[in-house]
């Protein structure tokens, strides 16, 4: 667990994701969107390819504010969802999470995130408040 | 089939009574790789998705032309194994470019007792059939 405090940079972390891992999720989550599994049906309605649930991808970045954190109290997590994390029907997508503290006040510590794959931002300024102390 | 602007405002049925149960906890932290000392920040999706559901399934929208736009959820305490989560979905803005809705929903989740649990706000993108 980091110590908080303003301006830290938080250790990126990685995650991999397969068209497995998307299915587990819509079991979990109750979305069957299939968009999410089948290529076709992701095609035909103009994505590129089979993508991970947006949930999946906020999913992951709340994991890595548990890892930093060691578990604290979400008060407040939110993103928009930019670009698509493309998933391959072999191999997997990595998602990157990297962070750093905004502010700490209040008891409640303000996280700026930035979540890529591939290089390119798939989600739009993600945040998290958490309880601290 | 453009999503219908005299939404705006419309309070939906709340969804049925969902109990949170371990089981439900852990295949939900298994799939996101998290430790779950926890019930899993975004775990309360798992009750607005039902009553985004619900929604679509009123309104005769197919799931497959939606993607989400955004999504915030504000708690003010966390889940726990055992509460009884009900989520009633406001849509409170719907906007319409070149074929697509945009539609802006806030539901409200609640627990057993009727209290405030957590707020989630998202944004649905209805991917039109042009």
């Amino acid at each position: 667990m980091t110590t908080l405090a303003a301006g830290t940079v938080l250790e990126p972390q990685e995650y991999a994701v397969r068209r497995a891992d998307l299915l587990a999720y819509a079991a979990a989550s109750g979305d069957p969107n299939p968009i999410h599994q089948d290529e076709e049906i992701a095609r035909a309605v103009g994505l590129p390819g089979v993508i991970a649930h947006g949930m999946y991808t906020m999913a992951l970045a709340a994991r890595a504010v548990a890892t930093w954190t060691g578990d604290a109290e979400v008060v407040e997590i939110g993103c928009k969802f930019t670009a698509p994390v493309v998933v391959p029907a072999d191999g997997s997508a990595t998602v990157r999470v990297a962070g750093t503290v905004k502010s700490v006040a209040d008891g409640l510590a303000t996280l700026a995130l930035e979540v890529t794959c591939a290089g390119e931002k798939v989600l739009g300024a993600p945040k998290a408040v958490v309880r601290v102390g | 089939m453009p999503i219908d602007t005299t939404l705006v405002g419309r309070e939906f049925p709340p969804t049925r009574p969902y109990l949170v149960t371990e089981a439900d906890v852990t295949a939900f932290a298994t799939a996101t790789g998290s430790a779950a000392a926890r019930v899993p920040a975004t775990f309360p999706v798992v009750v607005t998705f039902r009553a985004l559901l619900d929604f679509l399934e009123a309104e005769q929208v197919d799931l497959s032309r939606i993607v989400h736009g955004d999504q915030r959820f504000a708690y003010e305490r966390p889940v726990v194994v055992g509460d009884e989560l009900t989520a009633t979905l406001t849509v409170t803005g719907v906007r319409q470019i070149e074929g697509t809705d945009i539609l802006r929903t806030t539901s409200t989740i609640t627990d057993g007792t009727g209290d405030l649990v957590c707020t989630a706000g998202a944004t649905i993108v209805h991917r039109g059939d042009a």
